[in-house]
């Protein structure tokens, strides 16, 4: 237990550093774009003066570097500062934001896991047959179709033709529960469809592996029947990359999901961000990133610990890592 | 000026040819009185996560919409763009047209109960006047030179000059009359018919009706929502399936599509928005009038109309009125695509291969790429190369609209004549950087001028016209296409005559329209 302790502290050390070069990176990466906040807010009708007005009223005529260190300073402290365009609370403005990305993510992960990992198991258990081959090309396609494209048939079949569910997910106007899972069904689903053949594919190619060893055609000799053969025997030892894979597609489920919240007008937090980087709202844009950043930093470690807890010799390495 | 058509099964209209019929008939006619209730549910397509209810910070759609269901103006613009007393119930001008006295509305309280009074008013306009101003309509006030109440039902405006249009400057987006001393706008406080709710910039808002409403016949939902959706596929389904009861800015490669549901109506009302290729004409080849006249004769506009704007346009004629202003000028002959003229004006100017660089993004209006590579093809058949540089979408009006000599533009409209001859188009317009072609003509500083003074409607008739003329013939503005707005509403929807001066009628669709 205590490499595993000692691991994660390293891992956690490493996740604030790579936090800080990004936050780097992003705030002078929005810097070098055209133009400010200033013209971007006032647009067309910015005349010289109004603009040089409102930056001297937002600080942007400090220089950058000072602007970047005040940020830092202030996020130490537990600050993440104000939106430059609305003087709203950065915290305010995304955690409203953050919880319906989360929502959507764990709905979609809901749906997507279970069936991505049975199908996995199923396609490895009935190799070579007529379902592995059909779910293998279905997966493919899967991965191959942009999501907006799986959007808008879902949302064509579904929501226009079928009338089903509702086209678009405006949630939060006091829907009940049952409600805001029709709101979120095809949404989620666009998700887990992209997500369910990774899975699929990854679970069945760690089962293939295993499924290689002489232990397992042991079993097979003593006549085990091939459904627990790859339940009872090969599962425990593929469980680290498909937890790997799981993991690292809930991160994706929570940061890629722009296409998605545009198609299904879901006010999640990757709209947030793409609208603030063309406003140039950096408080706003560095909090987005940090927080997709750190999603993806924590859920890589969760990663790494879960592997360790499943596989019984990294518990003892040779040597440290 | 008005075509309202609409297209359901019982619809009135059945097509082009009918336009000039419906345009006369009485729409108010066939719709049932106003009824009461229900809930308003708009999609919008133009917004941002960054904006605020401060009426000095502007101005997508979706404020100008919100804005004016919470708040009023002293002046409203009607369909046909007719004044419309407002807050003021009458307005007068001296002889010289100098100053300009304001009878306000009795009785009017706003949302918190404050009784509205001549110093709201006062400290509203001064949001955009006093110093260190962030506010577009700045320009328009820049000519107040004091404002005083004469009690709590007057108030008078100096202008440091004569201006016969003033009055309708006071109907401009952000001059929303909000209570004296306001200072956190977010909380929505106005004399509109709806209050505040709830609003989340970037995502949604919620107004509830003003029971209070000093309009009587106005307001009539019981709550309105606008909902911010980017994406036109997403506006036309959530239409399609009764998620929302209307949008603007549809797209119009899909109407034909929308036309086919009973349960949809296309409104599509000819408005004063245009798109242009500005030219500088202080800059490069566009300092010779013949360079300028070779390119606007080298654009086929019909062509552009057809294609860029799916023919929900009319083409434009080198000047910014549209039949929708009331100085709008019929003699100024139309200007037509004519490689041949162009070709000749180009050896006028002793230019024999020209070259230019045309910078667009979509930024401006959708499909501006698209228009520029038509605009390039045209033009090659003059003997004109032009140079496509496509400029990024973001940044657009900071990095590349007046700064390049030649680029892609597009202008709203505004309220008169005035406004928009003296805003883009004067010595004025260039010190307030709107001026995006540089014309600085002495005849049309001087006529600008004469026409703010002039009372006598005929005469300012001529003295536009001549305007009209000379940005024509001299100018540099290659303004190609003038484009309808077009929104689809669900046909449980009623409304009487559209306005032009916005989409979703004038922006007040939520004040004007009601459910069947």
């Amino acid at each position: 237990m205590n490499i595993i302790l000692s691991i994660s502290a390293k891992r956690l050390a490493l996740g604030l550093a790579t936090l800080l070069t990004i936050s780097l990176i992003v705030f002078f990466s929005v810097e070098l774009l055209p133009g400010d906040l200033a013209e971007a807010v006032l647009g067309q009708g910015a005349t010289p003066e109004a603009v040089a007005a409102l930056r001297h009223e937002l600080g942007l005529d400090r220089p950058a570097a000072a602007r970047y260190v005040a940020w830092v300073v202030d996020l130490l402290h537990g600050d993440l500062g104000r939106s430059l365009a609305t003087g709203r609370s950065v915290v305010e403005l995304v955690a409203d934001r953050l919880g319906n990305t989360v929502v959507l993510a764990l709905a979609a992960a809901a749906i997507a896991m279970p069936i991505g990992i049975g199908l996995g198991i199923l396609s490895t258990v009935y190799r070579g047959r007529v379902f592995d081959r059909v779910a293998s090309t279905a997966s493919l396609a899967g991965i191959s179709f942009p999501e907006f494209f799986t959007a808008y048939m879902l949302v064509a079949i579904f929501a226009v033709k079928l009338g089903w569910l509702p086209a678009v997910a405006l949630v939060g106007s006091g829907e009940n529960w049952m409600q805001r899972i029709a709101l979120l069904t095809l949404p989620a689903l666009t998700l887990a469809l992209a997500v369910i053949a990774y899975v699929l594919r990854m679970t069945r190619a760690a089962l293939v592996g295993v499924m290689a060893a002489p232990y397992i055609e042991m079993a097979y000799l003593k006549g085990v029947p091939p459904v627990s053969i790859v339940i009872r025997h090969a599962l425990p030892n593929a469980l680290s990359p498909i937890i790997n894979v799981v993991i690292l597609n809930l991160a994706y489920l929570v940061v890629g999901v722009v296409v998605v919240e545009v198609v299904f007008v879901y006010p999640g937090l990757g709209q947030l961000l793409v609208d603030s980087v063309s406003k140039r709202d950096i408080p706003v844009v560095q909090a987005c990133c940090i927080i997709f950043a750190a999603t993806y930093v924590l859920l890589n470690l969760l990663a790494d610990i879960l592997s360790i807890l499943s596989n019984p010799r990294l518990k003892r390495p040779r040597q440290q890592v | 000026m008005h075509d309202t058509f609409t297209i359901d099964r019982r619809g009135l209209l059945l097509g082009a040819g009918t336009l000039a019929l419906a345009s006369s008939l009485p729409l108010k006619a066939r719709a049932q009185s106003p009824r009461k209730g229900g809930t308003l549910r708009i999609g919008m397509a133009d917004f941002s996560t960054s904006e605020t209810l401060d009426p000095t910070l502007m101005d997508s759609q979706f404020q100008q919409n919100l804005h004016w269901q919470l708040r009023n103006n002293l002046i409203e613009v009607g369909p046909g763009g007719v004044l419309i007393p407002e807050l003021a119930e009458s307005w007068k001008g001296s002889k010289d047209a100098k100053t300009w006295t304001f009878s306000l509305r009795k009785g009017v309280t706003f949302h918190n109960g404050k009784p509205f009074t001549a110093d709201d008013v006062i400290y509203s306009f001064n949001l955009h006047l006093k110093e260190g101003s962030k506010s577009q309509a700045r320009p328009l006030l820049a000519q107040v030179a004091s404002m005083k109440a004469d009690g709590p039902n007057t108030v008078i405006f100096d202008l440091k000059d004569a201006n016969v249009g003033f009055p309708a400057i006071t109907s401009a987006v952000g001059l929303y009359i909000v209570p004296n001393g306001e200072t956190d706008f977010d909380k929505g406080v106005g004399t509109g018919g709806y209050i505040l709710e709830h609003f989340q910039p970037g995502v949604k808002s919620v107004v509830r009706r003003n029971p209070n409403y000093w309009k009587a016949d106005r307001a009539h939902f019981d709550t309105v929502e606008m909902i911010c959706m980017k994406d036109a596929t997403a506006r036309a389904n959530a239409l399609l399936t009764g998620q929302i009861d209307a949008y603007n800015s549809v797209d119009a490669k899909t109407v034909s599509l929308l036309q086919r549901s009973n349960a949809i109506r296309i409104n599509r009302v000819k408005s004063k928005a245009h798109f242009a290729f500005p030219m500088m004409v202080d800059q490069g080849p566009f300092t010779s009038n013949d360079v300028r006249l070779a390119m606007k004769l080298a654009i086929d506009r019909e062509d552009i109309v057809k294609r860029i704007l799916n023919g929900f346009g009319s083409v434009g004629n080198d000047h910014p009125l549209s039949p929708a202003y009331q100085m709008y000028s019929a003699d100024v002959p139309q200007r037509s695509y004519d490689p041949d003229r162009a070709k000749f004006h180009l050896k006028k100017a002793g230019v024999s291969d020209l070259k230019v660089q045309l910078h667009v993004s979509d930024t401006p209006f959708t499909g501006a790429t698209d228009a520029a590579v038509l605009y390039k093809a045209h033009a090659a058949k003059a003997g004109i190369t032009i140079d496509v540089v496509k400029e990024p979408e973001d940044g657009y009006w900071s990095s590349v609209w007046s700064k390049k000599p030649f680029c892609a533009t597009r202008w709203s409209g505004r309220v008169n004549e005035d406004v928009i001859f003296s805003l883009v188009y004067t010595a004025d317009g260039i010190k307030a950087g709107w001026n995006e072609t540089r014309l600085n003509d002495d005849r049309v500083n001087r006529l600008v001028e004469e026409a703010r003074r002039e009372f006598d409607t005929e005469k300012r008739r001529a003295l536009y016209a001549e305007l009209q003329r000379i940005v024509h013939d001299d100018g540099g503005s290659n303004i190609f296409a003038f484009s309808d707005f077009i929104d689809a509403v669900s046909s449980k929807v009623t409304h009487g005559e559209l306005s032009g001066e916005y989409m979703l009628d004038g922006s007040r669709a939520a004040e004007r329209w009601w459910f069947a």
